[in-house]
């Protein structure tokens, strides 16, 4: 460690605390309460990073979340590692390990710096214009302009780290525990407010609490110390809760905030197993109190983006707080007072100041000739023209402006110095406020947007109001906070300021050069290397609107989101273009303020968490007996059940015979079902199906289809009705939460005068589906006491019964084809009545079978299946399934759609079946439909929608949708694939039984 | 994120709730009566209003009542809510 930079007078850094790191794979020394950036800079270093396009040397600029160079990989293991960490945020801890990014082979000696030789050719738009044409290189181009593109590297495996969501309620919320939001939340706390009081900073107070200087006092003390004890008293006070290291990330409507807490990037890695890194906080207020400050400009000049080149504020911040000099031989360069004040600082200490650069001519201040008492040459109305030294600034030239400030006049000075301090005022950071739907005003004499009208119950205060001395600071935080919150007892009943800063100011967004601006660097946007040229560039080829003149520069699109620059930018557009700087408004500020993790965002959602699944009561069993799994909707349904060596084709093969040569069982649990009660509920039904339901007779079942009011198919099941008004209704698996959102929509809002009462069971039983010839002989063995004779027992009704005492509901309905019996019983006996059944289907091979085989069999019958045979453009009549719509009734959900001049057009796509010429060519599903292939273009007239070799037909069987389709039966079509074109002749969609004689056989 | 005064819920977030679309649209009591550009208006013609605007809301992930909201969509300011076949108590 450099002695010569670190001086002992800090509060916040504990010396007797040494904590060794490592930086680009040296090991360095600092204190605990550095951040990596203070023990950086009192090791000496400046060159931390190269920039984005032109790979420029870049150092530290800032001491806070605004920084745009000093961005940083941290931590060296494919787990944790993390790109674009600013480092004047990372506080350091014993074994931190930190890099340089975007530079190769290393920060030093970077390759990609010749992109800074070749920056002429490298305008605004480069990549846009250049890599336009010819259209087919790209393929080639992208290669490389990926390799380049993006900082930092993404961790590789999974992160180690404990992240969670938490929501907060309070009454006041402030953000920013600087004087103001302390003062605010004493006084919020103090009247039974429930507050909390969060900062993205490890410690409270803002800046104020390292201010020092005799020029700035509170009640004739100093104002750091005064400020101390307010902190003190108030984090005794039981109503305010304080979070620091907590970022508020995005203000959205109804106060509405999302917040990032920091908790464990602070300790050494061993020490953070098992605890939680950060939290995301979602906050809901009552009131917002934005205290977030202002973020010192920098100015824009010829190559001011050097090593070396520094905020004003950041070195005042580095010597006040940390004890960190910034350099040996500084020069400062205001248009304001601020610097000044980090003059005071440096000369407190002894640090060596060898000049200060004011533009301004007149300087009238307390502060400014304390300054000039210390012997300290001020060059008034001058302008740095230019800065030298590649990785670290060495000198810089300066020269007199002219009375309009817009050119230089007189000789060029060179002057020496290791630290370039710069200070362009400061900018209010509303950030937050226009995120909630804040509209901001432009304040002409300082050159500031402030916040104008609230969206909601929430105000700012300090200087992200635009109020910049310490006097207007609490004087007007006082007032605004007693009527803000509606409160008498100001908790500070007299209070003397002295403040010995002047407002004065002059303003120029983009300082005047020597050179033509073609040959000059001065950077915007420090992290996208966007410069004033960039920008005039873009306003010459003609864009006008800031949002397009941002993406056309990239100007404020980094990770700091132009947190420094975007006033300049917005300055530079308006002096070019001759415009007003409030007419133009300005970019969104979109969030987050700071960017989040993506640990922090998904927070305990992750893993099995991540995408939560619905099991089957059987599910366990399907485990044990190897299923494969589908997702359909939220549920995990078993798909196949391999045998050994079996791959899916064969496994649904023989699964697909046995179904239909002597048992096959399925969990249908997952089918959605509604309870439907109440007198109406017959009614209700007629107007939501398609078909007729009042004659029904209880204890029968019924398939019915349900329409949109479109009509288009939009479900189907099978309704069962259990008494006079009681139905049980089965909706598709994926289907069924809409299906119940839909029919209450209808109850509720179109008929509201129906009896009816709608739940949904779907989880509350198990479905166990028995078919094949040999199902009757299977269930009559699970359920001895239930008569299962067809005379007492036919297709499409059902029974009440009981397996040992417990009830269950057994339908005699089948989606195969097949003789077949669906088992309902309460879902916790699901697996047992499952296992019954394979114990007395035994001698019976009863064979398991899936979703995979519950498609083919039923596509065998010619059954569609919503979702997959349809999408939302098919009406019943496309469907061939006439026979389903009621001539007779007046009205259903869809019934006037399937009339309207479109759904009764005869070139409708209708669905129909399909054999290819080869039975052994199995057609891919969505593969395309068409009759002429020599014609050019080829008229598309359809395409596949099911497709499957049938083992009990002996060949490929599919159904498709063809314009104009039900007229086609025995037309020869087209599928043309890949390597071949495949024949295909339209054939009805029943391919099997079609008289349903093994339906209704007697057994 | 809203916060939703549901009419028999109280304020939940609006995470719990699913926007329904244009107000006040009667589905027609004689739909066969219909022209097919009266069905046509019925069915798909929405307003789309930049301002106040009237909406059904549901809370889907609470009592699944739906309800109306006056909602004014040029700054999300929330009106009022009101029950299914109550007149809007703003205009």
């Amino acid at each position: 460690m450099s002695n010569s930079l670190r001086f002992k007078t800090s509060k916040f850094i504990d010396e007797t605390y040494r904590v060794s790191f490592k930086f680009n794979n040296k090991t360095y020394f600092g204190f605990k309460g550095d951040t990596l950036a203070s023990a950086l800079l009192a090791n000496g270093i400046h060159l931390v990073g190269r920039s984005f396009k032109y790979h420029r040397p870049r150092g530290i600029m800032t001491s806070g979340s605004e920084e745009p160079n000093a961005i940083i990989q941290l931590h060296d293991n494919s787990s944790r590692t993390e790109p674009n960490v600013r480092a004047t945020e990372v506080e350091i801890y014993e074994g931190l390990v930190a890099s340089s990014q975007n530079c190769w082979p290393n920060v030093n000696f970077d390759i990609g710096g010749i992109n800074n030789l070749l920056s002429p050719i490298l305008p605004a738009g480069f990549y846009y214009k250049t890599f336009m044409w010819p259209a087919s290189f790209w393929e080639k181009y992208e290669y490389f302009i990926r390799k380049s593109a993006g900082l930092g590297k993404s961790p590789k495996v999974a992160d180690p780290d404990i992240y969670e969501h938490n929501y907060i309620h309070c009454d006041v919320l402030i953000i920013g525990a600087g004087i103001s939001g302390i003062i605010a939340a004493k006084m919020a706390a103090k009247n039974g407010f429930k507050t909390l009081l969060v900062d993205e900073k490890s410690y409270l107070g803002g800046s104020s609490i390292y201010d020092n200087s005799e020029f700035s006092k509170i009640n004739n003390q100093i104002t750091s110390s005064w400020l101390e004890k307010e902190i003190n008293e108030i984090s005794k006070l039981e109503n305010l809760e304080i979070k620091t290291t907590t970022s508020i990330a995005a203000f959205h409507g109804y106060n509405f905030l999302l917040a990032r807490e920091n908790l464990t990037d602070h300790l050494p890695i061993n020490q953070r197993n098992g605890k939680v890194r950060q939290k995301l906080l979602k906050i809901r207020a009552k009131k917002v109190i934005t205290a977030t400050g202002s973020i010192e400009r920098p100015l824009i000049f010829d190559n001011n983006d050097r090593p070396g080149i520094l905020l004003s504020s950041a070195i005042k911040k580095y010597i006040d707080l940390y004890g960190v000099a910034c350099g040996e031989n500084n020069i400062l360069f205001t248009n304001n007072d601020t610097a000044y004040e980090t003059a005071l600082s440096l000369i407190q200490r002894g640090i060596k100041i060898n000049a200060i650069i004011d533009n301004r001519e007149q300087i009238d201040s307390k502060i400014s000739y304390e300054v000039e008492k210390n012997n300290i040459k001020i060059y008034k109305g001058y302008s740095v023209v230019d800065t030298y030294g590649y990785k670290r600034i060495n000198k810089i030239s300066i020269m007199k402006l002219s009375k309009d400030g817009q050119k230089l006049i007189g000789e060029k000075i060179k002057l020496n110095c290791d630290c370039l301090g710069v200070s362009g005022g400061w900018t209010p950071a509303v950030h937050l406020f226009t995120q909630s739907g804040g509209k901001l005003k432009f304040r002409e004499e300082d050159q500031v947007f402030i916040p104008e009208v609230y969206p909601s119950d929430q105000i700012s205060i300090g200087s992200c109001n635009g109020d910049f001395s310490l006097d207007e600071v609490v004087k007007n935080t006082l007032s605004s906070i007693k009527k803000f919150l509606n409160i008498d007892n100001s908790e500070f009943k007299t209070i003397e300021i002295i403040s010995g800063l002047n407002q004065s100011k002059r303003n120029i967004w983009l300082l005047p050069s020597d050179k033509s601006i073609g040959k000059t660097k001065s950077f915007v946007d420090y992290q996208n290397d966007a410069t004033s040229k960039d920008i005039k560039l873009a306003l010459r080829e003609g864009f006008r609107s800031i949002e397009h003149v941002k993406r056309y520069t990239t100007t404020g699109m980094g990770t700091d989101q132009g947190k420094l620059g975007n006033m300049h930018a917005l300055g530079i557009i308006s002096e070019t273009a001759g415009t007003k700087m409030g007419e133009h408004g300005t970019t969104t500020f979109r969030p987050p303020y700071t960017p989040l993790t993506f640990g922090a965002i998904v927070g305990r959602n992750v893993g099995e968490f991540f995408d939560i699944f619905r099991r089957t009561p059987i599910h366990d069993w399907h485990i044990a007996n190897n299923a494969k799994f589908e997702n359909v909707g939220q549920w995990k349904r078993a798909w196949y059940y391999p045998k050994k060596n079996e791959n899916m084709h064969q496994a649904v093969q023989r699964e697909s015979k046995a179904a239909r040569d002597s048992a096959g069982i399925l969990d249908a649990s997952t089918l959605g079902k509604i309870d439907i009660q109440g007198t109406d509920a017959s009614e209700f039904l007629n107007r939501v199906y398609t078909n007729a339901w009042s004659k029904l007779a209880i204890g029968k079942c019924r398939y019915g289809l349900m329409l949109n009011e479109d009509g288009m198919v939009y479900d189907d099941g099978v309704t069962t009705r259990l008494g006079e008004n009681h139905y049980i209704m089965t909706t598709t698996t994926g289907g069924a939460a809409n299906v119940l959102g839909k029919l209450e929509d209808y109850l509720q809002t179109e008929w509201p005068e129906l009896d009816v009462y709608l739940s949904s069971v779907t989880d509350h039983y198990a479905t166990i589906s028995v078919c094949g010839p040999n199902s009757k002989k299977i269930v009559s063995k699970v359920i001895p006491d239930l008569n299962f004779s067809d005379e007492k027992f036919p297709h499409m009704s059902f029974k009440d019964s009981k397996i040992n005492n417990i009830k269950c509901r057994v339908m005699r309905i089948s989606f195969t084809g097949e003789h077949s019996y669906e088992i309902n019983i309460q879902a916790n006996y699901g697996k047992s009545v499952w296992e019954k059944c394979m114990e007395a289907g035994k001698d019976f091979n009863i064979t398991p079978y899936g979703t995979e085989t519950m498609h083919l069999l039923r596509a065998e019958k010619g059954f569609i299946i919503v979702g997959q045979d349809t999408d939302a453009t098919m009406t019943p009549i496309d469907l061939q399934m006439d026979w389903i719509v009621s001539k007779k009734k007046y009205d259903f959900i869809g019934k006037r759609s399937l009339y309207r001049s479109d759904t009764i057009r005869e070139d409708r796509k209708q669905l129909v079946g399909l054999l290819t010429e080869n039975p052994d060519d199995v057609l891919e599903e969505g593969a395309q439909i068409v009759a002429d292939i020599k014609k050019t273009p080829i008229e598309m007239l359809g395409h596949v929608t099911s497709s499957y070799y049938s083992p009990n037909l002996k060949k490929s069987i599919a159904l498709g949708v063809v314009k104009g389709g039900k007229k086609m039966l025995g037309q020869k079509l087209i599928i043309p694939m890949e390597n071949k074109n495949i024949n295909v002749t339209v054939a009805d969609p029943v391919f099997l039984d079609k008289e349903g004689e093994r339906l209704n056989a007697k057994l | 994120m809203f916060l939703i005064n549901c009419p028999f819920c109280g304020e939940r977030e609006q995470s719990e709730f699913k926007a329904g679309g244009e107000a006040h649209i009667v589905r027609p009591k004689q739909p066969t009566e219909l022209s097919d550009d009266e069905w046509a208006e019925y069915l798909f013609m929405r307003k789309n209003i930049k301002g106040v605007q009237f909406e059904r809301w549901n809370h889907i992930h609470g009592c699944r009542k739906w309800f109306n909201m006056v909602r004014d969509t040029s700054n999300d300011q929330i009106k009022a809510v009101y029950k299914m076949g109550e007149k809007p108590p703003v205009k």
